[in-house]
């Protein structure tokens, strides 16, 4: 068993009339089975709306499930007892940074996760000096939070999940409201915890570069898993995407179209060093 | 309507610990009918300079002329400047509070002091302009998808029938076909009524593709303008300043570097895809007359 196992998933919730009578029950998640490996990076798509924040949340039993089982490190999230060991297994990570922050000093802020775990002092301060190392913030540590970029706030809730040492880390869209430096900073961040640290991630986005570097990506649509593979593969379905309202970068699109008029380029061409490669090769053949 | 910014300045938080200079002579004029795309990192002065646009903020120094009409002058009247320059901010979804779709579009204009009639016949016109069809009107904005009730927001700023609507991150938090289906949206309210636009935005690409002119800040001051293939040759500069060129951009200067007579300022797929086959083509018959 992975370190996520999520067994035919199903979470209800119920739509309430002005008296409070149930009107109708909504499926946000409907039948979704994952196995996620320990130092997995996966990422999830799908549009607004499409229940993979909802499948998020059970990962860290914000909710639990209607029907189904998810397991986190081996642990049954529906159990009352093992929700302590759940949260400090599985760490998430929100939108916007100005909500998850709530120290003074950055870290403070950072050391909040393992003081409420009742980790030593000690010991609390060289988790905190890791975790901001591991994110690139340590020359922040004695900052004001409110006086961090978009992207340094980010990365300083990243540091504050990573302070409590939790197998895996949930983020859901972290970059969203980020400028492009900001995002491209919490991207190498995310990427490097998992390649050095084999911190399990599960990233969910919209912004289609983001994923090309995961070794998994899910696509959901009305709460079902409906697609999932490498990215290569994933993208190179790129009408199937589109009517799932999602995209590709730009890049794979650009291939995709000169394919189109008949230039022989493969499918699913995800970085700019692939197309120009490819395109190199072509002009020696015409 | 044409937007004349003068040597604005704006100090915040003046007299306090965290006085800082938010805006530093900003000196930018806008065109009646123009699309722009205000670009820079967070933190580099963008709400802070639309704020001054329809009077929010005010500066410490400096003017702003609305068609030609100093908005600090005695007696301009602010509420006239709000009915002209529409301001949609970041998740302007948050703002809904009516009990229906209609009734929330409505409020701008009943506001306005128009007549009932009136004020219904904007909300509809608002509502259609951003595609929600009549089957929304009684729904609860709650209830509606992100995407949707971003859109009741946007019609309650259109309401208003503003000659100038500036935007905030509309896109933010979208998925990929929301995102274009509100940039078609604008757009579309751009070329037929003449709206002059302008777009505050994270996405190289969408303003790549939207907007006539890119402002770029960098904090606090303007530090280019152009269009946006002009602009994104200094992807390297951009860089610096926490801001990056569209992923075109960069294969195109790529594709260059190994010999490809290609078209650097080509910024969006659509321009690149053509010059790049401008360039095969070119190449074929080059070896075709080397042939013969």
């Amino acid at each position: 068993m992975g370190i996520i196992k999520i067994k035919d998933l199903i979470y209800e919730y119920a739509k309430h009339d002005e008296e409070g009578n149930v009107e109708s029950t909504i499926r946000a998640v409907d039948q979704v089975s994952l196995d996620i490996k320990k130092g997995e990076f996966i990422a999830v798509l799908g549009h607004n709306g499409s229940g993979k924040s909802t499948m998020a949340k059970h990962i860290n039993a914000i909710l639990t499930p209607t029907e189904g089982t998810v397991w986190v490190a081996g642990k049954d999230t529906a159990k009352e007892e093992n929700i302590w060991d759940i949260r400090q297994n599985a760490g998430m990570v929100f939108q916007n940074p100005d909500n998850q922050i709530i120290g003074t000093i950055v870290e403070e802020d950072v050391g909040f996760g393992p003081e409420n775990m009742g980790i030593p002092t000690e010991d609390i301060w060289k988790r905190v000096d890791n975790a901001l190392r591991a994110v690139g913030m340590i020359a922040y540590r004695k900052h004001s939070p409110n006086k961090l970029s978009g992207g340094q706030k980010q990365r300083v809730a990243i540091a504050g999940v990573v302070a409590m040492k939790p197998q895996c880390i949930v983020l859901d869209e972290p970059t969203a409201m980020l400028d492009p430096m900001g995002r491209k900073e919490v991207i190498a961040t995310v990427r490097e915890l998992n390649e050095k640290e084999n911190v399990t991630v599960i990233l969910i986005t919209h912004y289609m570069e983001e994923v090309i570097y995961a070794d998994k990506v899910i696509v959901m649509d009305n709460g079902k898993v409906v697609m999932q593979g490498f990215p290569k593969e994933i993208f190179s379905n790129v009408e199937k995407l589109k009517s799932y309202r999602l995209d590709v970068p730009q890049v794979t699109e650009l291939a995709y179209e000169l394919k189109k008029e008949g230039l022989p380029l493969t499918d699913g061409i995800l970085t700019i060093d692939e197309l120009v490669d490819e395109l190199c090769q072509l002009r020696l053949k015409i | 309507m044409s937007i004349t910014i003068e040597n604005l300045n704006y100090i915040y938080g003046k007299g306090t610990a965290y006085q800082a200079n938010a805006l530093r002579d900003i000196n930018l004029t806008i065109e009646d009918g123009e699309f722009i795309g205000l670009i820079g990192h967070t933190g580099s002065g963008k709400s802070t300079l639309i704020q001054h646009l329809n009077g929010l903020l005010k500066a410490d120094t400096g003017a702003i002329y609305i068609d030609g009409e100093n908005i600090y002058q005695e007696k301009y009247s602010m509420k006239e400047l709000r009915n002209k320059v529409g301001l949609v901010f970041q998740y302007p979804e948050h703002q809904l509070f009516e009990i229906d779709v209609f009734s929330d579009v409505c409020f701008g204009p009943k506001n306005q002091g128009l007549s009932k009639e009136e004020v219904e016949e904007r909300a509809k016109k608002a509502l259609q302009s951003v595609g929600l069809s009549e089957e929304f009107y009684k729904q609860s904005p709650f209830e509606l998808s992100g995407g949707q009730k971003r859109r009741v927001a946007i019609a309650g700023v259109l309401a208003m029938e503003p000659k100038v609507l500036i935007l905030d991150e509309p896109m933010a938090g979208l998925d990929p076909k929301g995102r274009d289906e509100i940039l078609d949206e604008i757009n579309k309210l751009h070329k037929e009524r003449k709206l002059t636009i302008i777009l505050v935005s994270h996405s190289m690409e969408d303003v790549a593709r939207y907007a006539d002119r890119l402002v770029v800040m960098n904090k606090g001051s303007i530090q280019f303008q152009g269009k946006p293939r002009e602009i994104f040759c200094h992807y390297k500069e951009l860089e610096q300043m926490g801001l990056a060129a569209p992923q075109i951009t960069y294969l195109m200067y790529a594709l260059k570097g190994k010999g490809f007579d290609v078209d650097c300022k080509a910024a969006t797929v659509l321009e690149a895809k053509e010059s790049i086959q401008n360039y095969f083509q070119a190449v074929k018959r080059q070896n075709r007359e080397v042939g013969r």
